[in-house]
């Protein structure tokens, strides 16, 4: 019965069960990038089909959408292991919870970040964007759509105990998310100009990494307090 | 030892203080002379839990479930689960997801865990609830094997253990307003 | 270092030192507030371009400090309560977040005033103005999570994580609503330009901010002293006092 501590096997284990849970149930994966397509097809409908001004509010339109997307799967990150007591059985083990956490976000980024990520180019063929905008909006999904899981997942370990925490989930994490959405709108728009958007994405990078450091130990503390 | 009281008396909630999960108004929880606030992590390789929820995934089968519980244990994951699962009669049942199985297999599965640990200290909370005779016989016997190897368990439960288990001691919470 | 805030993990001792600031904050609001009003609002040269609709400054900006200011004490606040695991600061937490709350509604609601005879709309998407709505968002974003809690042992700590995460998310917010703003409105004239301020409207304008920090302590004070009563009801000092009383 010998324990061989490994962070690397607690990691992907946590990763891989998340991952593992998802394809068995598929709609959990299909359903976001559905509701994002549908989203994004209600846009041109309300506000008329006209290519220059889609091709101007897509960014803006993209990247709510996207905000949007992420919540759905957002209340779901904790509510199974919260009911079953797998939480426990985490906070339990003798691995330090931030890195269970990070398995877990990072679970949830390839369920619903990249999928996001990799159909932009049909967004963008919807919204009238060109391939400078594609390019750049590719890359703000990218660098932003973890963002938005890390920060998102502060909001629901601290609402996973609730019986109704989904709407207030989104209440506690929308108005974080305002800076990635404005510096993603912008570097896409700055592109449109063909005008150099690094500063954007820099920025975008370096708020990303803050949030790799210190995301994991705020939800950790959170789903602490959710467990208690 | 055995925690005994009426329905609402607050063993749950002891036990999940001792585990770690809650924190006591007053007071402080010590294991081996030291409060386990201090070094949680160090106090859970000693510990293992099993609570009203199990923590047994419902979408998983027995194997992935008991797979998981050990990676993140860290312990080894190539040991012969097949045939402890046979031992606790899931013979056939390895592969199925386990909300397919009926209570007490799922608590079975869930109860594995005490073959496949090295921890000094269980805290299990009602852990023979929806199991049958021969389930709780085998499980007293386990028990036994851990007590022998000089663990301890602490647990709740409404069944009489007296007969069985000559050391044990029995703590009796009472309900106050 | 820090062994002077041990006593006041007592919820009476707590309790006793709210009593003893107490009436200090309430005579600094009362005489600040007093003359503070009458100089800004009587006194105080009207302004050549705003004639007198500038004069609501004198709650405005007060109001918009003490918000942010609001904010860093609940989350300074809330580190005590999660690192020294002290109840006290929790409560803190939740007594100065309704108040706070209250004081960035007042700086909207008078900006938003302010901007119908200087914009000729009630609402723009000025940087100030926006910054303040986001606020306002995260103080009732803890406000609800503690409501949303019926354990408020776990309730007080939820808060303080979340006014944590705020706290460090406010300086990007700030930042990116100003950098946003610029970008899309680049030749709007801010509002207040602190370097063109005269003397005869600036002093007037200080006293209503140490009027209003008053107002804000006094107020966050009397919370906390019920706070603290509220979850001490069954101690024995807790008894004795209301048997005096």
């Amino acid at each position: 019965m010998l324990r061989q501590h490994s962070y690397w096997q607690l990691f992907s284990a946590v990763c891989k069960k998340d991952l593992q849970l998802a394809f068995r149930q598929r709609a959990e994966i299909v359903n976001p990038i559905l509701f994002f397509l549908i989203v994004i097809t209600l846009f041109p409908l309300a506000i008329g089909p006209e290519p220059g001004l889609l091709s101007r509010m897509a960014p803006g339109i993209i990247w709510v959408a996207a905000l949007l997307s992420t919540m759905l799967g957002l209340d779901k990150l904790f509510r199974d292991d919260y009911h079953d007591g797998s939480l426990e059985q985490l906070i339990a083990s003798s691995y330090p919870l931030p890195l269970t956490v990070l398995g877990k976000v990072v679970a949830h980024w390839i369920i619903t970040g990249l999928p996001l990520v990799l159909m932009t180019p049909l967004f963008a063929l919807l919204l009238n964007l060109d391939n400078q905008a594609l390019i750049a909006t590719v890359l703000t999904l990218l660098l932003g759509t973890p963002l938005l899981s890390f920060i998102g997942a502060i909001g629901a370990g601290l609402t996973v105990g609730l019986q109704k925490g989904g709407i207030l989930m989104s209440l506690l994490v929308l108005p974080l998310y305002i800076p990635v959405l404005i510096f993603a709108t912008s570097a896409i728009d700055t592109s449109t100009m063909s005008l150099d958007y690094s500063g954007q994405l820099a920025i975008l990078g370096a708020m990303l990494v803050i949030a790799i450091i210190s995301a994991p130990i705020a939800i950790s503390s959170a789903l602490k307090v959710s467990v208690s | 030892m055995q925690l005994a009281g009426p329905n609402g008396a607050g063993k749950t909630s002891l036990l999940r203080i001792i585990a770690g999960f809650s924190t006591p108004d007053e007071g402080q929880v010590m294991w081996q002379g030291e409060s386990i606030a201090k070094n949680y992590d160090e106090f859970a390789r000693q510990l293992l839990f099993i609570g009203h929820k199990t923590g047994v995934n419902s979408q998983l089968s027995a194997i992935e479930n008991l797979q998981f519980w050990l990676q993140i244990q860290g312990y080894n994951t190539d040991q012969d689960l097949y045939s402890l699962l046979a031992k606790i009669g899931l013979v056939g049942l390895e592969d199925v997801p386990v909300r397919t199985l009926s209570a007490g297999q799922q608590r079975r599965v869930a109860l594995i865990r005490l073959w496949l640990n090295d921890a000094k200290l269980w805290v299990l909370d009602e852990p023979f609830t929806a199991l049958d005779k021969a389930g709780i016989a085998f499980l007293q016997q386990r028990f036994l094997a851990h007590l022998e190897q000089g663990g301890s368990i602490l647990l709740t439960t409404h069944q009489d253990l007296t007969t069985h288990f000559n050391e044990l001691q029995t703590v009796t919470l009472e309900y106050r307003h | 270092m820090w062994k002077w805030l041990h006593p006041y993990a007592k919820a009476d001792r707590a309790y006793q030192l709210c009593n003893t600031l107490l009436p200090y904050f309430a005579v600094i609001t009362v005489v600040f507030m007093i003359i503070g009003w009458i100089w800004g609002l009587a006194y105080a040269p009207a302004d050549y371009q705003q004639k007198d609709s500038y004069r609501i400054i004198f709650i405005h900006v007060p109001s918009a400090i003490l918000s942010m200011g609001a904010y860093s004490s609940m989350a300074i606040a809330a580190v005590i309560a999660l690192v020294w695991q002290l109840r006290n600061a929790e409560l803190a937490v939740i007594a100065i977040a309704p108040v706070g709350a209250c004081v960035t509604a007042i700086a909207l609601i008078t900006g938003a005033a302010w901007g119908k005879p200087m914009w000729g709309a009630w609402w723009v998407w000025d940087a100030r103005l926006t910054s303040e709505l986001i606020l306002l968002f995260l103080y009732l974003g803890v406000l609800s999570l503690y409501h949303a809690f019926e354990d408020k042992k776990a309730a007080g700590r939820a808060a303080s994580i979340l006014a944590i995460v705020g706290v460090i998310n406010l300086p990007i917010i700030h930042f990116s609503v100003e950098w946003w703003n610029t970008l899309h409105q680049g030749a709007t004239i801010t509002k207040f330009d602190t370097k063109a301020i005269d003397s005869s409207m600036f002093w007037p304008l200080m006293v209503n901010i140490v009027a209003f920090a008053g107002f804000v302590g006094m107020v966050t004070l009397m919370r906390l002293k019920n706070e603290i009563l509220q979850r001490e009801k069954h101690r024995p000092w807790v008894r004795q006092l209301l048997n005096r009383g």
